[in-house]
């Protein structure tokens, strides 16, 4: 449905531009380098300098190691109560993806757009999170067949199960297994797409709210505004915790990896 | 009824999935202060299992807002 002349297009901020290189091709695919890279370029440039900023290693921490080092000592508790012991090894892949997430949802809630700038939140897109998920999915997949061999298909039969209930525990068993990469991507994509969209459809009825005159500017602009800024606090926490979920539930697939159950 | 304003009629049917998930959301978070105040001891160390379930809530509030972006912007 396109939009109106005049109005806010809620969808218009999750377009994918190419920026440069608009004619590279590979294979018939074109790899221009597009708003959505840029933006996975920032965070990744900014999340290794706030890391690179605080390994000083200095005996007693300043703020920026301090930082630095709740961040990865947040996810190592993490993991230490979720997978035990042998989670310290997966703490590169689970900190990388936790902070990739958190730093690709705040900077996506930057408000640069006071500048020019366009912020993206590239974690908005089923195609970024659905890798992301696809690389947790991948791992747990391949610790498990390393780690149990064909014994890791003893996972979709809970421990105890009555010998008549195993064929549908099995079928129920493994198409919860099959949906967790699909439930992995969709939750991060929707939760970040649903708030950007309400943050528009907000910022339509206040500009169209103050366009009609003095009445509905005090009734619908100046609510919908102090509206606007409330969800904006609420899409904060909802970076943060959807950042969390997403490697809280990595961790815990890749303990059903490593242990069974 | 025309095709165009059955799929807004749709779409705002689906919102009442996601004002279920609110429920479940509210639910989840409202069971655990509730326990977490009896046995504040214990509420530091069950901190997983609620975001756990707070996920599983909110992903099918989440579906229903899936359901109502595609029959406005996609069907």
């Amino acid at each position: 449905m396109a939009a109106d002349a005049g109005k806010v297009d809620p969808m218009q901020q999750f377009q994918i531009e190419p920026l440069i290189g608009e004619a590279w091709e590979i294979g018939g695919f074109n790899i221009a380098f597009t708003n959505s890279a840029l933006w996975m370029a920032v965070t990744t440039l900014l999340l290794w300098a706030f890391v690179f900023g605080g390994m000083k290693r200095e005996l007693v921490p300043g703020r920026w190691q301090m930082a630095v080092e709740s961040f990865t000592g947040f996810i190592d508790d993490m993991l230490e109560a979720n997978i035990g012991k042998e989670g310290r090894k997966y703490l590169p892949y689970i900190f990388s993806l936790f902070m990739f997430i958190l730093f690709g949802n705040l900077l996506g809630l930057l408000p640069v757009g006071l500048v020019g700038l366009h912020p993206f939140t590239f974690t908005s897109h089923f195609t970024i999170t659905g890798v992301l998920a696809i690389i947790s999915f991948s791992i747990v997949l391949i610790v498990g067949f390393w780690k149990h061999g064909f014994h890791f298909f003893s996972l979709f039969v809970p421990h105890g199960t009555p010998a008549p209930m195993i064929p549908a525990i099995a079928l129920i068993e493994f198409f919860s297994f099959l949906i967790r990469p699909f439930s992995l991507a969709l939750r991060l994509f929707v939760a970040m797409m649903a708030g950007h969209v309400l943050l528009k459809v907000l910022s339509s009825f206040v500009m169209d709210g103050l366009n009609y005159g003095i009445g509905t500017s005090l009734m619908v602009a100046i609510p919908s505004f102090a509206l606007m800024i409330a969800i904006s606090a609420l899409e904060i926490l909802v970076a943060g915790i959807q950042a969390y979920v997403f490697a809280l539930l990595t961790s815990l697939y890749i303990n059903d990896a490593e242990h069974l159950h | 009824m025309d095709p165009e304003a059955a799929k807004l009629v749709g779409a705002g049917l689906a919102a009442i999935g996601a004002g279920m998930a609110a429920i479940g959301v509210g639910n989840v978070f409202g069971s655990f202060l509730e326990s977490a105040l009896r046995n504040p001891g214990a509420a530091d160390g069950q901190q997983g299992r609620l975001f756990i379930g707070f996920a599983a809530a909110e992903l099918l509030g989440l579906l229903a807002f899936v359901v109502a972006m595609i029959l406005i912007f996609v069907a």
